[in-house]
């Protein structure tokens, strides 16, 4: 088991013909049961074409008929991204993946308030995207740091992830399933949702939480943790040292008014009863050390 | 992205939001033009800068004749303004706007934000605008009242109406608040604002709702739709560094350390600062390198880290994804060649194609201190600056 993708999950690539959607495309085939899981690709211009022996549809309707994939990873532009998410929301898949940055706020917002009460999930957009190792990568990550375990990672960065998922395995510890959520502000599922699966599966022993600066999202999941977690969490913060006002990089990642700072958000994930390490490079030592 | 003050009351008046008459100038004799122009005996003189907290700092005075504006003019023009949002260096004051002085009976604080929480427009209003509208924040929150704002349907007539009633508006008004938010939400949708604060809305004496203050910052992202406000970037009101490295997208912020960091993807990035801290030692700058870095690229992110004054060390904490640590060697390489590489340079490469890129290093006769992960390169930075400051923690 794992959460949200597994080997047996079918995948099609909106922007799958640009050349950073045929450069990852690429990546993720050569990755454990990538051959088998990826099954489509989507442009309308381009219907008819194959790429690496995978077919090309107009739509994502089409896509979804035609090879039974219900969860989409997307790489289309920033302008046009938010409106290939509401293409796989229109066509009802169980999962969306956005990987593409810099998507206008003003589209994401709408975007999102179209989803309301509709049955698609959505991470990111500007992530990393997800990986079950030796079972499926669906997204950007170096497929090679990983190893299959069970440690839930969930995190809103993208090369810190790498980092904590690189000590992890370094220390024997495998992980179930790795999921990047994005650092944008307006974006899908949270690390409250994102837990809560780990927490109901059963291939997750413990899970090491990486946040940053900015919003409320961590505070929320460590609530949600002292209720009902089962599992050993463990986290680290990034931006201790960031000073307010400032926005560091595109993340996103922007204090206000005092609020979202680093300090805060490590204060309620302990009094929570999560386990904070103040020093990046030892994410892993501190999930082994509770296990 | 930011504008001054003056330029977000053109774009509200076109919307027909009520807003002061003013006149931008750049010299106390347009100063004192504009008071004349404008009529009246009793003017406003407004510090135009990017930075908040002006009536503070002494950037928003009040003249009551035209000698009165002069001087104010002149004492501000071209002097360094410090509020408690500039930070202790200021900024330097190039523009003024003088705007016809009006009688005010109410202070009232009315933003629109991106609300993470909510993942919508909040719209933000209190009765206790002015000044002091952070402290009310913190000590007295339940004067903070909040609506969210579905971005399918926009502002609702009678929902921004019972905002009125909480904000104790008299009745007379809800209407024309009301009608205020419409358009103000208007100019935020269709502009693609990511903030909209006005601090102060006042009540006039002839109880009409007036816009005093105006702040506008607009989504970066979604600059390549509005080449309009693109042209309104004031580039004197930027830190220069960080407009350079943003030519070479490169994203980059100056700190008051000494170590440089060149770093892969801003989480990484905080993380790298934050161990240096950990380690007793002080980041000189933020620099996400982003995604897709060339050589060329990494190059210009040598240059601006060494144009900070302190530099001491350069850390670089890469961890390969879709970057190729090979590029960033040569990119490495290619820069100790352009540059005077006159500071011990720190390199850490993990990830995609790390052992390749530790070969180029190595074959390329630079004298490049390698480190194993990313505890090893920030304890090396720290020993090797450590000798100009105090000991710092190594815990």
């Amino acid at each position: 088991m794992a959460i949200l993708i597994d080997r047996n999950t079918r995948v099609m690539t909106q922007g799958m013909t640009g050349k950073t959607g045929q450069f990852h495309t690429q990546q993720c085939l050569q990755y454990a049961n990538g051959r088998d899981c990826f099954v489509a690709g989507v442009n309308p211009k381009k219907a008819g074409e194959k790429f690496e022996g995978i077919p090309v549809f107009a739509t994502v309707q089409e896509a979804r008929q035609t090879t039974g994939a219900t969860v989409s990873v997307i790489y289309v532009p920033a302008p046009f991204a938010a409106s290939a998410i509401d293409e796989a929301v229109e066509a009802e898949l169980d999962l969306v993946i956005c990987i593409t940055e810099g998507i206008p706020v003003r589209d994401m917002l709408r975007t999102r308030a179209r989803m309301l009460g509709r049955k698609t999930l959505l991470v990111g957009p500007n992530c990393p995207g997800i990986i079950t190792p030796d079972e499926l990568k669906i997204g950007i990550m170096p497929g090679a740091i990983h190893r299959k375990g069970r440690i839930g990672v969930v995190s809103r960065s993208g090369t810190l992830t790498y980092e904590a998922v690189a000590q992890l395995s370094e220390l024997g510890l495998g992980q179930s399933t790795c999921v990047g959520i994005g650092g944008d502000a307006i974006n899908g599922l949270k690390h409250l949702d994102v837990m809560q699966l780990f927490n109901e599966d059963d291939a997750t022993e413990g899970v090491l939480m990486v946040g940053e600066i900015g919003g409320s999202d961590e505070e929320e999941c460590a609530r949600w943790v002292k209720q009902h977690m089962r599992k050993p969490v463990v986290g680290f913060i990034a931006g201790v040292t960031a000073p307010p006002g400032k926005r560091m990089g595109h993340a996103g990642a922007i204090i206000a008014g005092g609020k979202g700072t680093a300090q805060e958000k490590i204060t309620v994930m302990e009094e929570c009863g999560i386990r904070i390490t103040r020093n990046p490079a030892e994410m892993g030592k501190l999930m082994k050390s509770v296990l | 992205m930011k504008i001054h003050e003056y330029q977000a009351k053109q774009i509200f008046g076109r919307y027909g939001v009520a807003v002061p008459s003013g006149v931008v100038c750049s010299s106390a004799d347009e100063a004192v033009a504009a008071s004349r122009k404008l009529g009246g005996n009793k003017w406003v003189v407004k510090a135009q800068i990017y930075a908040g907290g002006r009536g503070k700092g002494g950037g928003v005075k009040l003249a009551t004749t035209h000698e009165d504006v002069r001087k104010i003019a002149d004492a501000m023009l071209n002097h360094v303004l410090v509020t408690p949002q500039t930070g202790p260096n200021g900024q330097m004051v190039r523009r003024l706007y003088v705007e016809q002085g009006v009688e005010i009976t109410h202070e009232y604080y009315v933003a629109l934000v991106v609300d993470r929480t909510m993942q919508c427009i909040s719209l933000i209003a209190s009765e206790a605008g002015g000044m002091d509208i952070e402290q009310v924040a913190m000590q007295t929150p339940s004067k903070i009242n909040k609506m969210a704002i579905n971005p399918l349907i926009g502002v609702n007539v009678e929902t921004a109406k019972g905002m009125a009633r909480k904000l104790n508006l008299p009745p007379a008004n809800w209407s024309e608040f009301a009608e205020l938010i419409i358009q103000l939400y208007r100019v935020f949708d269709e502009n693609d604002a990511s903030l909209l604060e006005i601090n102060p809305l006042v009540m006039t004496h002839d109880h009409q709702l007036l816009t005093l203050d105006a702040k506008l910052n607009f989504d970066d992202n979604a600059l390549f739709r509005h080449p309009e406000i693109v042209a309104l970037r004031d580039l004197d009101e930027e830190d220069l560094l960080e407009v350079e490295a943003a030519r070479h997208e490169l994203s980059y912020i100056a700190l008051d350390g000494n170590i440089g960091c060149l770093v892969n993807g801003a989480g990484l990035a905080m993380a790298t600062m934050d161990i240096i801290k950990l380690y007793g030692g002080n980041p000189a700058n933020f620099l996400d390198v982003g995604g897709g870095a060339t050589a060329e690229k990494v190059t210009e992110a040598f240059k601006i880290m060494l144009r900070h004054p302190d530099i001491k060390a350069i850390l670089v904490n890469i961890f390969g994804g879709i970057m190729r640590c090979d590029v960033i060697a040569e990119g490495i390489v290619q820069a100790a060649q352009e540059v005077k590489l006159t500071v011990p340079l720190i390199v850490r490469l993990a990830g995609t194609n790390a052992e390749m890129g530790k070969q180029i290093l190595a074959q390329s006769g630079l004298a490049v201190i390698s480190a194993d992960n990313m505890a090893d390169a920030a304890r090396q930075a720290v020993e090797l600056t450590a000798s100009s400051m105090q000991p710092g923690s190594m815990n």
